[in-house]
């Protein structure tokens, strides 16, 4: 589904990792960690074309990601599911049409209107859905991302620290949510620091963990 | 041109969904209203000049083109039978339809505005003058003239030339200052509308950033932007369009004398056109704000 061949990124005349490579096959399960500043999140945005390697080749879908134009981009986006790590929304518009923008910008909005009160309400945030994004805490704003990335039921789920700003009992649940889209064939891959995570994970479901540290992407051992 | 037609499809169907996606007000929104009135009204008034100086031309080329004057200067004694030698020349010139000598009332009319409506015209010495209409095809002026100054030494013809091709120019070039000024307006409410645009989509750069991560299109984003400044446009320049009709009905009507300041406006069929105006700075509003939008998310990339 999603290839990275031999890549290298640099930026601001430095190389932030190279020869890196990985395959997401479908239905696979991926983990991604790394210290800070390690490259994690431009890894991912490798990942799904907001970025372009320095060398190597990224394939989205079976195609080479600069042989995307930018409306192919836009439609490889909406089989990707993203949770960004700051949690971009749109200020102006309601937590509930914030969620189901990626229906909007896809004219599927009145087709899955149910799914979309579903996912608020599964999210806890059916007393919030009229808010605005800048009036919710962290830990809302990240479910709202998480439910704005799988409202669509992409092919492949992309989240950078999902949990980072959740408590324990909602991080669980989102892990519950990444897993059963797993099991359903979904690709998942989570950049995360949080080691409890990914070990309950690991008991869930098949994973695999990866470690970007030295400008290198290495397989993480069995400490996890 | 294709894909701005079917740009153009969209925008008249609208999307309410889409339409939200972008922040409803802001500074670009007022100045977009602002700028799309005051070229409107503009626009009304360089309309009124347009038309009016082309009623002008035609009046001047019409009244003055069909007829002359001849004007005939004689001893007291002669003049009765130079004004009838005169009259029999132009009853066997070919292309004059008609003439007639002026009466002492309406050479009193005519120097009324100098010397006043009580002028003993009997008692001074003026030249006798003499109308000539000329027929559709005109006559030859001058052959016309050189057959007076064998016949007729004390006559003169003045066929209105003198006048009327000044007068005519500067009507016409009145016509094409009013069009230019169409023209300036159509090009400055554009590049306004550019300007206006290109702010709102830096100002709106998050905007774009998560339209784009949730799998917008260019086209959808563009859209979005394309619709709001096209109808802001629209409604601007209609309410400038209204103020500046307003403004136009409200001048002095035409006097008699056909003053060319109170000639300015707008007459049966022509008030019509103020409708184009709305219509004119959507369009202009649409293809500028799309250049823009395009321009400036391909740079955003």
């Amino acid at each position: 589904m999603i290839e990275l061949e031999n890549i290298a990124y640099s930026y601001g005349g430095g190389e932030l990792f190279s020869g890196v490579s990985l395959t997401l096959e479908p239905g696979s399960f991926h983990f991604l960690t790394g210290p800070s500043g390690a490259g994690k999140t431009t890894l991912l945005k490798l990942c799904y074309g907001e970025l372009l390697p320095t060398s190597g080749q990224v394939r989205l879908f079976a195609k080479p990601a600069e042989a995307h134009s930018r409306d192919d981009i836009a439609i490889v986006r909406r089989r990707i599911g993203v949770v960004h790590q700051n949690c971009e929304f749109l200020d102006h518009l309601s937590i509930y049409e914030n969620i189901g923008l990626p229906l909007t910008v896809s004219g599927r909005t009145s087709a899955a209107s149910s799914d979309l009160d579903d996912l608020v309400a599964w999210v806890g945030l059916k007393h919030q859905m009229s808010q605005l994004p800048p009036q919710l805490s962290g830990g809302e704003r990240q479910r709202a991302a998480v439910a704005r990335a799988v409202i669509t039921s992409p092919d492949v789920i992309i989240a950078d620290e999902p949990t980072g700003n959740i408590d324990w009992e909602m991080s669980q649940r989102v892990l519950s949510l990444l897993v059963e889209l797993n099991r359903m064939g979904k690709t998942i891959l989570v950049a995360t620091h949080d080691l409890n995570l990914i070990r309950t994970a690991k008991a869930q479901v098949g994973t695999r963990v990866l470690r970007l540290k030295d400008r290198k992407l290495q397989l993480a051992g069995a400490e996890l | 041109m294709r894909t701005a037609f079917s740009s153009l499809g969209r925008l008249l169907i609208g999307n309410p969904d889409a339409d939200r996606t972008v922040p409803p007000t802001g500074f670009t929104a007022r100045l977009t209203v602002f700028t799309a009135a005051a070229m409107a009204f503009l626009a009304v008034f360089a309309l009124a000049l347009s038309f009016a100086a082309d009623r002008l031309a035609d009046r001047w080329a019409s009244e003055l083109a069909q007829t002359s004057t001849i004007r005939i200067s004689a001893p007291a004694e002669q003049i009765d039978a130079q004004v009838a030698a005169v009259l029999r020349v132009l009853e066997t010139t070919p292309g004059v339809a008609s003439a007639r000598v002026l009466d002492d009332a309406e050479q009193r009319d005519l120097l009324a505005p100098w010397f006043g409506p009580e002028l003993p015209i009997e008692t001074l010495s003026i030249p006798d003058l003499i109308e000539v209409l000329e027929t559709g095809e005109g006559y030859d002026a001058t052959a016309l003239r050189a057959r007076l100054q064998a016949e007729v030494p004390g006559a003169v013809l003045d066929d209105h030339t003198r006048w009327r091709e000044p007068l005519v120019a500067a009507a016409s070039r009145l016509q094409l200052l009013g069009l230019m000024s169409i023209l300036l307006i159509v090009g400055a409410t554009a590049a306004m509308i550019t300007l206006a645009a290109q702010s709102a989509l830096s100002a709106n750069a998050q905007v774009v950033r998560v339209l784009r991560l949730v799998g917008a299109q260019d086209r959808y984003i563009a859209l979005a932007f394309v619709r709001r400044f096209t109808l802001r446009s629209v409604g601007g320049a209609a309410l400038g369009a209204v103020i500046g009709a307003i403004c136009i009905a409200l001048l002095p009507s035409t006097d008699t004398a056909g003053n060319f300041l109170t000639g300015l406006g707008f007459q049966g069929l022509e008030w019509s056109v103020l409708l184009l105006i709305p219509i004119l700075a959507g369009t202009v509003a649409f293809f500028a704000t799309r250049h823009a939008a395009f321009r400036t998310l391909r740079n955003q990339s």
